[in-house]
């Protein structure tokens, strides 16, 4: 077992840890944070995105040990109190989601990219979404959302 | 799924990982871990330790060295494909590292990782073959420079022994030298099914292919072609020459002689314009 100090949401955990434990069965299983869904399991999918210091990864392609002494974002850390996220706000206010599987990861990894690229055109959102994969398919509303998060015209 | 249990070790330094590496049975190396780790999940890969070299320092760089661009093992595909010096003086890393996975995979993916692998379908290994790019390794006898053409040696086989460690990856300046990579895949995030690497030199052009055999390969017969006064239409039905392609799900081999050949064409048709 290992120790780990990792900060999830603003709050620091200190943990025991197996060294093969994923970073997303640690926040699942010993958190209970159960907002980050494992769709493929095989780092394809990206449902399993959370932040890492702020950047998008597929935490089913984490260790957790790897996450020691560094920042984690999750679905649930988003919302300022009662208030969403811009791109949560977005992603309500567009359809952007039909069974909400993908949804998560897809917000997390839109937020990641926006930082790199504030005013994207719609051809660089859908590129951005390469390892976010919606088994819905509703990928028209989710464009439209990150577009709208960004202030640029749908 | 979930990897088997292993052992689990942070070096502090490169020494130290060599070190580590000697001492432990059965460790390997974990950089970004977006090969490592799935294949360990599939339970393809059983390292008895894990060895993490992605938390030393000072090994995530890229810089001017001499005439050439110095980039550190450890340097993720997120960084080298924005690097400014990169897209300045050898444009086609940056361009390559960015065609790689999809974001999440180039914010933890590492160039050294990608290149010590020794996968076949990887395309940074294709590009630093046809750029002659210098690969710098460190084990217990110290520090050596391999030419890329003597280190991809096998289907995840590399001249890297067991208690070597990958610490710096040199490229050439490009000048104006056109240059092309370009990776036909299935899907945004896929492995090429077939790669093609191409920069123009002395009048002609080298030419680097991926996914054609059971290492990256230069194309010599279309190099040889371009230098004997072939156009690029006519070289480029040469570059499936001494390449000996698999079939698997991406697509057959005589689908990839016949992808190579239409790639290579417009890798080359780009490159000798630029
Ligand atoms: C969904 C997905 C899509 C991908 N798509 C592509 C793609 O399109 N093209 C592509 O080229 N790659 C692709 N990859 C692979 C990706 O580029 C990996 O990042 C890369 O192959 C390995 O780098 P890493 O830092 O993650 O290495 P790791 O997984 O940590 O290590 C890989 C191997 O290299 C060894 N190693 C690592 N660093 C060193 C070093 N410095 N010295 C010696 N040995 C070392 C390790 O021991 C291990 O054996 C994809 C991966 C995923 C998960
Ligand atoms: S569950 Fe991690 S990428 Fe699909
Ligand atoms: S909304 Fe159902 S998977 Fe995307």
């Amino acid at each position: 077992m290992k120790q780990i100090a990792v900060t999830v949401n603003g709050t620091r955990h200190e943990a025991e840890v197996e060294p093969r434990q994923l970073l997303v069965y640690f926040l699942r299983e010993q958190l209970r944070l159960t907002g980050t869904n494992v769709g493929c399991d095989t780092s394809s999918c990206g449902s399993c995105t959370v932040l890492l210091d702020g950047e998008s990864v597929k935490s089913c392609t984490l260790l957790a040990v790897q996450a020691d002494g560094h920042e984690v974002t999750t679905i649930e850390g988003l919302a300022d109190g009662d208030t969403y996220h811009p791109m949560q706000q977005a992603f309500h206010e567009h359809h952007a989601l039909q069974c909400g599987f993908c949804t998560p990861g897809m917000v997390l990894a839109a937020v990641s990219y926006l930082k790199e690229n504030p005013k994207p055109t719609e051809a660089e959102v859908r590129l951005a979404l390469e390892g976010n994969l919606c088994r819905c398919t509703g990928y028209h509303n989710i464009v439209k959302a990150i577009l709208a998060a960004s202030g640029a015209e749908a | 799924m979930i990897p088997a249990e292993f052992e689990y070790e942070v070096a502090g330094s490169v020494d130290e990982a060599i070190e580590l590496l000697g001492s432990r049975e059965d460790a390997k190396l974990l950089a970004g871990g977006h090969s490592l780790i799935p294949a360990m999940k599939l339970r393809i890969a059983r390292p008895g330790t894990l060895v993490d070299i992605g938390r030393i320092a000072g090994l995530s760089y890229v810089r001017e060295d001499g005439d050439g661009i110095a980039i550190g093992a450890l340097t993720r595909h997120q960084d080298v494909a924005t690097s400014e010096l990169l897209r300045e003086h050898c444009g086609i890393v940056a361009h390559t590292a960015g065609e790689i996975g999809d974001p999440q995979v180039r914010h933890r993916g590492t160039i050294g990782g990608s290149v010590s692998h020794g996968d076949p379908a990887s395309d940074l290994p294709g590009v630093l073959l046809t750029l002659d790019a210098e690969l710098v390794a460190t084990g217990p006898g110290g520090e050596r420079r391999i030419a890329a053409a003597d280190f991809f040696t096998g289907v995840f086989e590399t001249a890297l022994g067991p208690q070597d460690v990958l610490t710096e990856i040199r490229v050439p300046s490009l000048g104006g030298a056109g240059w092309a990579y370009l990776k036909f895949s299935r899907r945004a995030q896929d492995w090429a099914t077939v790669g093609v690497a191409a920069v123009a030199s002395n009048g002609g052009a080298k030419v680097g292919l991926v996914s054609m055999g059971a290492t990256p390969l230069r194309a010599s017969a279309v190099e040889q072609a371009l230098a004997s006064g072939a156009d690029a239409a006519a070289a480029a039905e040469h570059a499936d020459e001494g390449a000996e392609p698999s079939s698997d799900v991406a697509g057959s081999a005589d689908y990839r002689r016949h992808l190579v050949r239409v790639l290579t064409r417009r890798a080359l048709e780009q490159a000798l314009s630029g």
